[in-house]
C-alpha cells in the first residue's frame, strides 16, 4: 500500500502506544507468552488492544502455546514440510483481458472514496 | 403447504419437475418457516425474501416455457455468510464487514444461480469461521433445534441449524477443520467436506487457504451429492481447483443406497476414539459399525499414530494462515474504518484502531497466535514443525488407505453442549474438532451423517473418510449406511427432534 521502512513502522506502532515499551524478541525456546509479548505481537498484527485484553490474551495464549509446542517433538529433521494438501503446479492463462469489477460498485463499499479511487488516511506520521 | 418444508431436496425437485407445486410456493413455504422459527433458532443473519421469490418465479416461468432445467432448479438454498453474494450483504459473522455488499459472486454462488436455486439468505457462523459453536458470531449465536439451550456446532452452525429446523432443504457450508461436519453431527444432519480443490474457493472469505473447502449441508446423503454436483468442478479463478472432471456424486449415492457392502474394508481409526469420547457417542458409533458388519463390511482397526499431533499442528497452521489472510481487513478499501481516539489519524493508526474495534475475541486470539508462530525466531520451531506433522499425517492416511477402502470415526467427541460451557476455555473448544481436523490437513474428503441419539437424547455424527478425489466413495458408503439405519429407525432421525414453537 505504501513504502515504509521497517524502522518507520516500528516507530509508528510504538508511538501509538507510548505507555508500553517495545520488547526485543527472544530466541526460539519453548517460551511463555506474557503481557509484554502480547503487546509486541499486537503491534506487529496492527490490532489495538485494551489493557484487559492484553492480560486475558497473555494467560490464554500461554496455555495454547504450551499445548501446540508439542509439534516440535514429533517430526525429525528428515521429514519434509508439507505446505499444501494436494501437490500444486503453476497455473497459467493466456494474457488476455478478463472481467473486472465495476469501479462504482467497489467504491460504493469503501469507507471513503474520491475521484474514482479509494481515499485513505495520511500515510506518514508527520504533523500536518 | 407446510409439508413442502419436510421434503428432501431430491423429493422437492421431483415435485417441482412434475408440476405439482411451483418454486414460488416452495420458496414461500421456506420463507414462512424462517419467519415462524428463526426468531428462536437464529440460523440466518440475512433473509432475501424478494430476491429468492424473484429467482423462483424465473424458474417457474422457464419451466412453463418448456425449457430444460437443472434437476435442482427451483429448490431453495441457504448460503453461509462467509461466501460472497453479489448484492446481498455478506459479513462473515463479523462487525468488520457489517452491512458490506459484495460487488461479485463466489463461483459456487454463480453455479447455484445458473442452476436456478433461489437463495433464501445468509447463515450465521463464528466470526470469520473461527469457532465450533457459533458463540463467536458478532451477531449472537445460533441455537440448536434439538435443544435451544445448546450450541449448533460451528463454525457453520447456521447452515446446519437451518437444514435441521426445515428452514431450508439445502445449505452451503465451509470446512477448515470441521466446520461442516461437526455442526452436522450435533444437529442430526448430513455434511460433506469435499476433497481440497473439488469446490472452487473463489469468493470464499479465506480463513486458512490450504485448509478451506466449501461443501453441502443437507438432511440426506443423496441431497449432499446432488448439491456437490452443482457446486463442484474446475474453476480457472481458483489456482488450486482440481482440473479433472468429477463423476456424478448423485449417481454414486443412488447406487450406494441400494448397494451391497460385502467386501468393503472399513478402518476404525484407533486415535479417533476411546478416551475423551463420551460413552453415548461411542455406543452410537459402535451400533453403526455393527450395522455395517451385518451388511457384510469387514471392520478392522487402523492406527494413525501422528494424528495425536494433528490438533497442535492445526492450531499453528490455521492461525498462521489466518493472520496473513485477515491482514486485508485494514479499514482502507471495504468494511469498517475506525479513527483512533487521539493523535494523528495516520493510515497506520487507523488500521490498528479498526482492527481493535472490528475483530472479536477469538479472531484476535488467533491472529496474535499466528503472528507469534510466524515471527522471527519462532518460525522453525512452530510453523515449520507443524508442516512436518502435516507430512506425517498424510503418510498415515496413505498407509491406512492401503489397508482399507474408507476410514471411520465419531465426527465429534461429544454431543451438543450448553451455551457458555467452553467459551472461556479456548483449548476445550478446540478439542471439538479433534476428529475432523486430520482430513483438512491431508486434503481428503469426509462426510458426517447421523448414527443415532446418545444417552442424552441428542444426535451423534458418524464420520467417513476416503482418499483424495474419491468423494464418490463417501456418497456410496454414506448412502448405504443411511439406508441401513433408516430401516432400523423407521423414520429419519430428525423426526425425533422436539417440535419448534411456531411464532407469527
Amino acid at each position: 500500500m505504501c513504502a515504509l521502512s521497517g524502522d518507520a513502522l516500528e516507530r509508528m506502532s510504538v508511538d501509538a502506544r507510548p505507555e508500553v515499551p517495545a520488547v526485543p524478541h527472544r530466541l526460539a525456546t519453548m517460551s511463555t507468552i506474557d503481557s509484554a509479548e502480547v503487546v509486541r505481537l499486537a503491534g506487529l498484527a496492527r490490532i489495538d488492544l485494551s489493557e484487559d485484553e492484553v492480560t486475558r490474551l497473555a494467560g490464554e495464549l500461554d496455555v495454547i502455546v504450551q499445548a501446540v509446542a508439542t509439534v516440535s517433538e514429533v517430526a525429525g529433521a528428515d521429514v519434509p514440510a508439507t505446505s499444501h494438501p494436494i501437490p500444486l503446479t503453476n497455473v497459467f492463462r493466456d494474457d488476455v483481458p478478463g472481467e473486472t469489477l465495476d469501479t462504482a460498485a467497489v467504491l460504493s463499499q469503501a469507507p471513503e472514496a474520491q475521484d474514482d479511487k479509494f481515499a485513505v488516511p495520511q500515510i506518514l506520521g508527520e504533523e500536518v | 403447504m407446510s409439508e413442502l418444508i419436510r421434503l428432501t431436496a431430491a423429493e422437492l425437485a421431483a415435485t417441482l419437475a412434475a408440476g405439482e407445486v411451483s418454486s414460488v410456493e416452495a420458496t414461500q413455504a421456506h420463507l414462512d418457516r424462517i419467519g415462524a422459527v428463526d426468531g428462536d433458532v437464529h440460523a440466518f443473519l440475512n433473509v432475501s425474501d424478494a430476491e429468492a421469490l424473484a429467482s423462483a418465479a424465473a424458474v417457474d416461468a422457464a419451466r412453463a416455457a418448456g425449457e430444460t432445467l437443472h434437476p435442482l432448479a427451483g429448490v431453495p438454498i441457504a448460503v453461509k455468510d462467509v461466501v460472497v453474494t453479489k448484492g446481498q450483504v455478506t459479513t462473515a459473522g463479523s462487525k468488520m464487514l457489517e452491512g458490506w455488499v459484495p460487488p461479485y459472486d463466489a463461483t459456487l454462488v454463480t453455479r447455484l444461480r445458473e442452476a436456478g436455486l433461489p437463495i433464501l439468505g445468509k447463515t450465521n457462523m463464528d466470526e470469520f469461521a473461527m469457532g465450533s459453536s457459533t458463540e463467536h458470531s458478532a451477531y449472537g449465536p445460533t441455537r440448536n433445534p434439538w435443544d435451544l439451550g445448546r450450541i449448533p456446532g460451528g463454525s457453520g452452525g447456521g447452515s446446519a441449524a437451518a437444514v435441521a429446523a426445515y428452514e431450508a432443504p439445502l445449505a452451503i457450508g465451509t470446512d477448515t477443520g470441521g466446520s461442516i461436519r461437526q455442526p452436522a453431527a450435533v444437529t442430526g444432519t448430513v455434511g460433506v467436506k469435499p476433497t481440497y480443490g473439488s469446490v472452487s474457493r473463489y469468493g470464499l472469505i479465506a480463513l486458512a487457504s490450504s485448509l478451506d473447502q466449501a461443501g453441502p449441508c443437507t438432511r440426506t446423503v443423496l441431497d449432499s451429492a446432488l448439491l456437490h454436483d452443482v457446486i463442484g468442478g474446475h474453476d480457472p479463478r481458483d489456482s488450486t481447483s482440481l482440473p479433472e472432471a468429477a463423476p456424478s456424486y448423485a449417481d454414486a449415492a443412488r447406487a450406494g443406497a441400494h448397494g451391497d457392502l460385502k467386501g468393503l474394508r472399513v478402518g476404525v481409526v484407533t486415535e479417533l476414539g476411546g478416551e475423551g469420547y463420551e460413552p453415548g457417542v461411542r455406543a452410537s458409533f459402535q451400533a453403526a459399525l455393527d450395522a455395517l458388519t451385518a451388511a457384510g463390511a469387514d471392520i478392522v482397526e487402523v492406527t494413525c499414530p501422528s494424528f495425536s499431533a494433528a490438533l497442535a499442528a492445526y492450531y499453528l497452521i490455521l492461525p498462521s494462515e489466518a493472520s496473513s489472510n485477515l491482514a486485508k481487513f485494514d479499514g482502507m478499501r471495504y468494511g469498517l474504518r475506525v479513527e483512533p481516539g487521539e493523535g494523528a489519524a495516520t493510515a497506520e493508526r487507523v488500521m490498528s484502531a479498526t482492527r481493535g474495534a472490528g475483530f472479536g475475541d477469538e479472531v484476535k486470539r488467533r491472529i496474535i497466535l499466528g503472528t507469534y508462530a510466524l515471527s522471527a525466531g519462532y518460525y522453525d520451531a512452530y510453523y515449520g514443525s507443524a508442516q512436518k506433522v502435516r507430512t506425517l499425517i498424510q503418510r498415515d492416511f496413505a498407509a491406512a488407505f492401503e489397508q482399507v477402502d474408507v476410514l471411520v470415526s465419531p465426527t465429534a467427541p461429544t454431543t451438543a453442549f450448553p451455551f457458555g460451557a467452553k467459551l472461556d476455555d479456548p483449548l476445550a473448544m478446540y478439542l471439538n474438532d479433534v476428529a475432523t481436523i486430520p482430513a483438512n490437513l491431508a486434503g481428503i474428503p469426509g462426510i458426517s451423517l447421523p448414527s443415532g441419539l446418545s444417552d442424552d437424547g441428542l444426535p451423534v455424527g458418524f464420520q467417513i473418510l476416503a482418499p483424495a478425489r474419491q468423494d464418490a466413495r463417501l456418497y456410496g458408503v454414506g448412502a448405504a449406511l443411511e439406508t441401513l439405519l433408516l430401516d432400523d429407525w423407521g423414520a429419519p432421525l430428525l423426526s425425533r427432534a422436539p417440535k419448534l414453537e411456531v411464532s407469527r
